[in-house]
């Protein structure tokens, strides 16, 4: 039972739309940035997305990139740090796509990024229609300090999930902690379980 | 990059307000009182918890003021938008009680005892920014490093500096630094203007006396970069460009909205 802080109350009183704001969150309508480092820039002609591991390794130039089916999704995305931000659009490749070029039976990936930032999850998370590499924000091109050129998009995990600046994903076995996870965040981030921290 | 120990979980717990302090007008330091607290490192931060009495709750993460080992503190800076900072600001009195957990973070922290614990020490601070760089200082003058020390420190006035009696009298080895970006007192002779390549280039010690390229790696100094967005992103490409390793650039963001 959590104490009553005295005089506390709701100040907002516009109600968030039902069942889109999971626990501990509240709705922003700017985009905050957070990120451990410096902002990378990789010029494109450098850039490559590669997925490491599995029986048949594959990587895309950014012309080739381009080149593969996009798709235009608005979701709604929910930070650690307990912004939310409801009906963004995004245009990207879906993890679909990109998976299903290469051969492998591993169940977790290693997302890594220019600047060394990395984050685990699930393949299962990021097949069916629920993961993207999104190098589009808002109709225009993804600017770099929130990812771009690319960065992954797995809207129904917490953002840390979205790694920034994404440059390829290794396929693993067994699933071993990122770069916030190291940190004591939680190794899966379910925002409507409130995973924020190890053992929540 | 290591982590941390792995850590148990992080349970909220009751703390009581022990002492409040006016810092500006829009700024206050809470004292907490937290029976059950594991300790923390110096730039952590930990997760407040408030709840109304219709059980309405709200939740917000404020970088730890204190160094480790004293009483637990936040440094808390009222947005007028906000839910949160106007009650930390302005409504809490000593003897409330709200609930804490952490700390949390492990990557913007100085720790004396880490391989990078010895080397200089570039903090740079955009308004309330500054809070877990204080902790950092507080840190260092408690554990006796004379490790050479600097804080950049922008602020919009004079006004706004939170921490100044306390920044009047540093401790051996460290330097403050101001900018004032939109008024100054009569009399100013600190830095008038927004943080630029140029300010950079002159107080990134020790790269004005020596060029990046001759230091080892591991004698290069580390910077703390903590601030509102756009200052982050300045602040920190500038250090890159004038030659400091991205690894070396840890970063922490005051968003508007980040943590109203």
């Amino acid at each position: 039972m959590s104490p009553i802080s005295r005089g506390f109350h709701r100040r907002h009183e516009e109600a968030e739309p039902a069942g889109r704001v999971p626990p501990g969150q509240y709705v922003t309508h700017d985009f905050p940035v957070l990120s451990a480092g410096p902002t990378p820039h990789t010029p494109l002609e450098r850039w490559t997305f590669s997925i490491e591991g599995g029986s048949s390794p594959v990587s895309w130039t950014w012309q080739e990139f381009q080149a593969l089916p996009s798709e235009t999704v608005t979701v709604d995305i929910h930070c650690v740090t307990r912004w939310s931000k409801l009906d963004t659009m995004w245009k990207g490749v879906s993890l679909d796509v990109l998976l299903d070029a290469v051969s492998y039976d591993d169940p977790y990936v290693l997302a890594f990024c220019d600047g060394g930032y990395t984050t685990n999850l699930p393949v299962a998370d990021l097949k069916g229609g629920k993961a993207w590499v999104a190098y589009s924000y808002d109709g225009k091109p993804l600017p770099a300090e929130h990812g771009g050129p690319a960065r992954l998009l797995v809207p129904h995990l917490y953002f840390w999930k979205s790694a920034k600046w994404v440059r390829g994903l290794r396929l693993k076995q067994v699933d071993a902690p990122g770069f916030w996870e190291m940190y004591g965040y939680h190794m899966y981030g379910d925002p409507w379980r409130e995973q924020r921290y190890a053992g929540d | 990059m290591a982590g941390t120990a792995v850590r148990g979980r992080l349970t909220w717990q009751t703390a009581t307000v022990d002492s409040v302090i006016d810092e500006t007008p829009t700024v206050r330091t809470l004292v907490l009182g937290v029976p059950d607290w594991g300790g923390h490192q110096a730039g952590q931060h930990l997760d407040i918890r408030l709840t109304g009495d219709d059980g309405y709750q709200a939740e917000r993460s404020y970088s730890i003021a204190a160094a480790p080992g004293e009483p637990v503190a936040i440094t808390v800076e009222r947005l007028d938008d906000g839910e949160v900072s106007p009650y930390l600001t302005e409504d809490v009195q000593a003897g409330d009680e709200l609930e804490v957990r952490g700390p949390i973070g492990g990557y913007f922290v100085w720790d004396p005892a880490r391989p990078d614990g010895d080397v200089p020490l570039l903090l740079l601070a955009g308004g309330s920014g500054v809070v877990p760089l204080r902790s950092i200082l507080r840190h260092r003058s408690q554990v006796g490093s004379s490790v050479p020390t600097r804080l950049l420190y922008s602020a919009r006035n004079w006004d706004e500096v939170i921490y100044r009696s306390e920044f009047a009298s540093p401790a051996p080895g460290v330097e403050v630094i101001y900018t004032l970006t939109r008024q100054q007192p009569a009399g100013w002779t600190g830095y008038a203007r927004r943080v630029d390549q140029a300010m950079i280039t002159e107080v990134a010690w020790p790269v004005a006396q020596i060029p990046m390229a001759q230091i080892p790696m591991a004698q290069m100094p580390v910077a703390y970069v903590c601030g509102p967005t756009n200052f982050v992103e300045a602040v920190a490409a500038d250090l890159v460009a004038l030659g400091y390793p991205p690894q070396r650039v840890k970063t922490e963001r005051f968003g508007a909205t980040g943590t109203p």
